[in-house]
């Protein structure tokens, strides 16, 4: 995107509780086609990671390739990023997340990462429950490559090729619920009141949090019979509820029409309040999560908003029982054997 | 047949055993290697197994050597034939001379003529249904009885038998009596109908000092636990898969917090091959140190992340247990055949560091050294061990271990270091002039050190870049650290007395090569060296330039070895004469001085002139 952003920052600027301003999350300047609904999606996670103190080093943002998967330069440039090799950015995350523990690990893909070369990573990595956020940017088409049809494009629709898909799509949020995922949230990048509390939800959230983001491709993908454009998400959402991100219980002051709102309670004590929407189903039951996709997909709409959320299960490194020290962390002295155990070794051995 | 076609021999036979895979003869066969070893005479053996869990044939090959030759010799002594599907073959490749043992509840065909072996019948099947009534027990105790033969038939003695079944069955005292008894039974059998016929004997001897019996994979698992590994991503691949089980056993032993029972050590097994060096990737871009292992499929699968680790300088130890390929080839059979695909994996200019271990003590060493020179060279390293070394229990040093030695984790900036930092720092950015630069791993500083790590080309700064001067430059840098690589991986072993011939070996053919030079020098000089590591040091290029004629072993079709030499070095391929063995089987001493011995006739009646110095024929 070619626009300058001005460097100069009021020095009194708001800084969050861990003082911290906005710039602190910032990165480099997108180079992203100008509208592109991936750079809103950068400006929500900038904003998240703000609303929540986080220490901008203690993120590891890692990538796979594609549009999407360049994003990571433009937020968060004093987080390590890693640009990794397309579809994989699953198996990169699963290691460095086995290194250090302390970090969060926020994953971006794309639909054609995730749903097509990845899609046996993206599977694995919801299966072993690894603690992070796995973001799609998913506009229904390869960006980089000039506009294909990717797998999560809804049959009918049609690009700018002005061809429709002729195959069916992929549902990530079904596969992720079906494979298992703790956290499960499908959001429009044109929707910051949505899209930003339900970040935050997925990175407090203890274990695999997956939100399929649909973020519209300005120049290949936005027609007005695409699926995946402005115009048909707008017209077509259906909002799981209007969600308020609540760092503190205590803190609650929002008022509900009552019986209207409902909580969810994360790990760390913070709170997700939803306003009932019309459709409403018990957001930790997986078999209803699954069918009020269905039905809403029955009706030619997009079940928006968190779908499913349930942090009782183990993360990866719960099932396999590491020390609580990030194991990157060890010293020689806490995992070298020594000699003196090397009599005993070599004895058995003969 | 005549004394003299007798075949006669103390300490030195090769004993092939020939089963069907899953019967339990393993279990059995070892039992007799490791008494040939308890009584103090050097051994090897090869298991040479089917891809298939049962019902398919299965030979293990014991080859008893005083003189300490570990490799294959090539030829049997003594056959002991207990598998049906493969009799008459089995009958068909003994040696003249030598013994043939078979289970003769059942007559032999008359096709079985040869009247220049002896045959040593025991009633295996008669016996087993006599004394056993369980299916399971007369399939077990039915190996146990030819073993107990073979300590009559060899002369050996029947205490170490004993006392190796004690140990065995330590934890399971129940069992030692019943394998005893089974022992007895073929032992007296084989004393009443056999005696005297047998002219091979194992005698005790002091000779194994105080070596050890181990299989490579294990070797390497076990040094990957004193390397400080703690992340393993993996996918099961013959023969590579026990080097993981062994790291997670040796994990179990000393990796586990003792107050919490919490494991130091993170093992995942991958969907695939890619993943699993995806984990590696992702670990060791985050300071652990972090290892795979896998076969030839595996590292074409690796290719694209070996590809990515070496441009964006992330280090890897992978370890390939290399089979026979091209495909799926044969996945039970060993071959040193993915040496190009190994040290040139991934798309572009790329080239990694291999490591080649000869035996189970260097499998141990390298793999320490491996993670050291992974961390310092911030590259991918590859231990290429192969079938033979990884899964056959070989006779070696003890591991030893020097409590002084201090990881080198290479150039890795602390927070304090980034503090202290005055000028710009670049992650790619050359300060040294050894071509390393300086790396930051996450978290660890709060305003410096980040830097975004990708496989697309990048300036000093680690900024994307498409201009080709600034990636040119990137490239050749590579080449200056690939310079420095050749400085600090193990030099090639050298033994030179300034003849004219030169032999190169590497690998699991160090064994076999020793053997056939033993031979070759009685009536021709010739110098040896064996290459451990790739890049090439500077010794390598002498070694090749100081003789007039190099013959390089190798276990693969296509001169692998040869095709690096030429390609790094600039040698004139003509000055390497290749000897070269490709049947998936461990090369033998056999093959290679006949091969050696023929290139040497030839070249002795293509240049008169040579007559005298290589006419050793005679």
């Amino acid at each position: 995107m070619t626009y300058i952003r001005p460097n100069f920052r009021h020095p009194e600027s708001l800084r969050n509780d861990a003082g911290y301003s906005i710039k602190h999350y910032e990165g480099a300047l997108s180079t992203l086609c100008a509208g592109c609904g991936h750079d809103s999606i950068s400006a929500a996670i900038i904003k998240s990671c703000f609303d929540l103190n986080l220490a901008p080093h203690k993120i590891a943002k890692i990538s796979g390739i594609g549009c999407s998967s360049k994003t990571p330069t433009y937020f968060l440039g004093k987080a390590h990023g890693f640009n990794s090799v397309h579809g994989r950015m699953p198996s990169v995350t699963t290691g460095a997340n086995m290194a250090n523990k302390d970090l969060l690990y926020l994953g971006v893909s794309g639909d054609g990462d995730t749903a097509s070369i990845g899609m046996g990573q993206f599977a694995h990595v919801v299966r072993r429950n690894l603690n992070m956020v796995y973001i799609v940017m998913n506009n229904g088409c390869y960006g980089l490559t000039k506009g294909q049809d990717s797998a999560t494009a809804d049959q009918g629709s049609v690009s700018k090729k002005g061809v429709p898909s002729v195959f069916d799509s992929i549902d990530l949020c079904q596969m992720a619920l079906q494979l298992g995922a703790g956290l499960v949230a499908r959001c429009f990048s044109g929707d910051k009141k949505q899209l930003i509390p339900i970040i935050k939800a997925a990175i407090q959230h203890q274990g695999f949090a997956f939100i399929d983001v649909i973020s519209p491709c300005v120049t290949f993908n936005n027609t007005p019979q695409s699926t995946k454009g402005y115009e048909w998400v707008r017209e077509h959402m259906e909002a799981t509820g209007t969600i308020d991100f609540i760092p503190d219980r205590t803190e609650i002051t929002l008022d509900y029409p009552a019986g209207s709102s409902r909580t969810v309670t994360l790990h760390d004590g913070s709170e997700l309040h939803l306003q009932k929407s019309s459709a409403d189903y018990d957001l930790s039951n997986r078999k209803a999560a699954m069918q009020q996709i269905e039905t809403v997909k029955e009706q030619q709409k997009i079940l928006t908003g968190l779908i499913y959320h349930n942090d009782t299960k183990l993360d990866t490194h719960g099932k396999i029982n590491t020390v609580d020290t990030p194991l990157n962390a060890l010293t020689q002295d806490e995992l070298c054997p020594g000699s003196e155990v090397l009599a005993a070794l070599n004895a058995k051995l003969r | 047949m005549t004394n003299e076609n007798t075949l006669s021999a103390t300490n030195d036979c090769v004993i092939r055993f020939a089963n069907v895979n899953g019967s339990g003869s393993a279990s059995a066969n070892n039992l007799f290697s490791k008494a040939v070893f308890r009584l103090g005479v050097p051994v090897s053996a090869k298991n040479i197994f089917p891809s298939n869990i049962q019902g398919l044939p299965t030979w293990f090959e014991v080859r008893v050597s005083e003189q300490g030759y570990l490799g294959r010799r090539g030829g049997y002594d003594f056959m002991v034939a207990v598998n049906g599907q493969t009799m008459y073959k089995d009958y068909l490749e003994l040696l003249p001379g030598g013994y043939f043992f078979y289970d003769s509840s059942k007559r032999l065909p008359d096709s079985y003529d040869r009247s220049d072996i002896h045959l040593i019948g025991v009633p295996l099947t008669d016996i087993t249904n006599s004394q056993y009534s369980d299916p399971r027990q007369r399939q077990i105790f039915k190996n146990i009885i030819y073993v107990g033969a073979l300590a009559y038939l060899l002369d050996m003695d029947f205490r170490v038998f004993e006392e190796s079944i004690e140990s065995l069955f330590a934890q399971k005292p129940k069992l030692i009596e019943p394998n005893i008894k089974a022992l007895k039974l073929g032992y007296d059998y084989a004393e009443k109908h056999h005696t005297d016929i047998c002219r091979l004997n194992i005698h005790r001897r002091d000779l194994n000092g105080d070596q050890i019996l181990m299989e490579g994979n294990a070797a390497a698992g076990l040094g990957a636990v004193y390397a400080g590994a703690t992340v393993a991503g993996w996918y099961p691949i013959t023969p590579s898969t026990s080097v993981i089980e062994a790291f997670e056993r040796y994990c179990r032993a000393y990796r586990v917090d003792k107050a919490s029972g919490r494991n130091k050590f993170a093992i995942l097994q991958a969907e695939d091959e890619l993943a699993a060096i995806g984990i590696v990737i992702g670990a060791s871009w985050n300071g652990a140190r972090a290892f795979t292992a896998t076969s030839g499929p595996g590292v074409s699968l690796m290719s694209e992340f070996l590809g990515l680790a070496y441009f964006a300088e992330i280090p890897v130890m992978l370890m390939d247990i290399q089979r026979t390929g091209p495909s799926t080839g044969m996945p039970t059979r060993t071959q040193q055949s993915d040496l190009i695909s190994a040290a040139y994996a991934s798309h572009g200019d790329t080239r990694h560091v291999l490591l080649f271990p000869a035996n189970p003590t260097e499998c141990f060493d390298m793999t320490v050294t491996g993670f050291d020179l992974a961390d310092r060279l911030q590259t991918p390293v590859i231990l290429m061990s192969d079938l033979d070394l990884g899964m056959n229990v070989h006779q070696c040093d003890p591991i030893k271990w020097d409590d002084s030695r201090v990881y080198d984790r290479g150039k890795v900036l602390n927070e304090q270091q980034l503090t202290d930092l005055s000028e710009r720092w670049g992650r790619y950015l050359d300060v040294d002039g050894d071509g390393i630069p300086y790396r930051t791993i996450p978290g660890t500083h709060p305003e410096k050190g980040a830097f975004f790590t990708r496989g697309s080309s990048h300036d000093e700064y680690a900024a994307y870049t498409e201009d080709g001067e600034v990636y040119a430059r990137g490239m050749q840098r590579l080449l200056v650290k690939w310079d420095t690589a050749k400085t600090l991986v193990p030099a090639a072993e050298v033994t030179s007395d300034g003849a004219d011939i030169g032999v190169i070996y590497f690998g699991t053919s160090a064994y076999s090569s020793r053997e056939a030079l033993d031979q070759l020098r009685s009536t021709q000089a010739m110098d040896a060296m064996r290459i451990k590591a790739f890049p090439f040091g500077q010794e390598v290029a002498e070694f090749i330039k100081q003789h007039s004629i190099i013959f390089l072993i190798e276990q693969n079709r296509d001169a692998q070895m040869k095709a690096l030499l030429v390609n790094e070095l600039a040698i004139d391929p003509n000055t390497i004469i290749s000897v070269l063995n490709m049947d998936g089987m461990p090369i033998t001493a056999e093959f290679l001085v006949t091969e050696i011995q023929c290139h040497l006739d030839q070249l002795a009646v293509h240049n008169p002139d040579n007559q005298q110095t290589t006419g050793g024929a005679a």
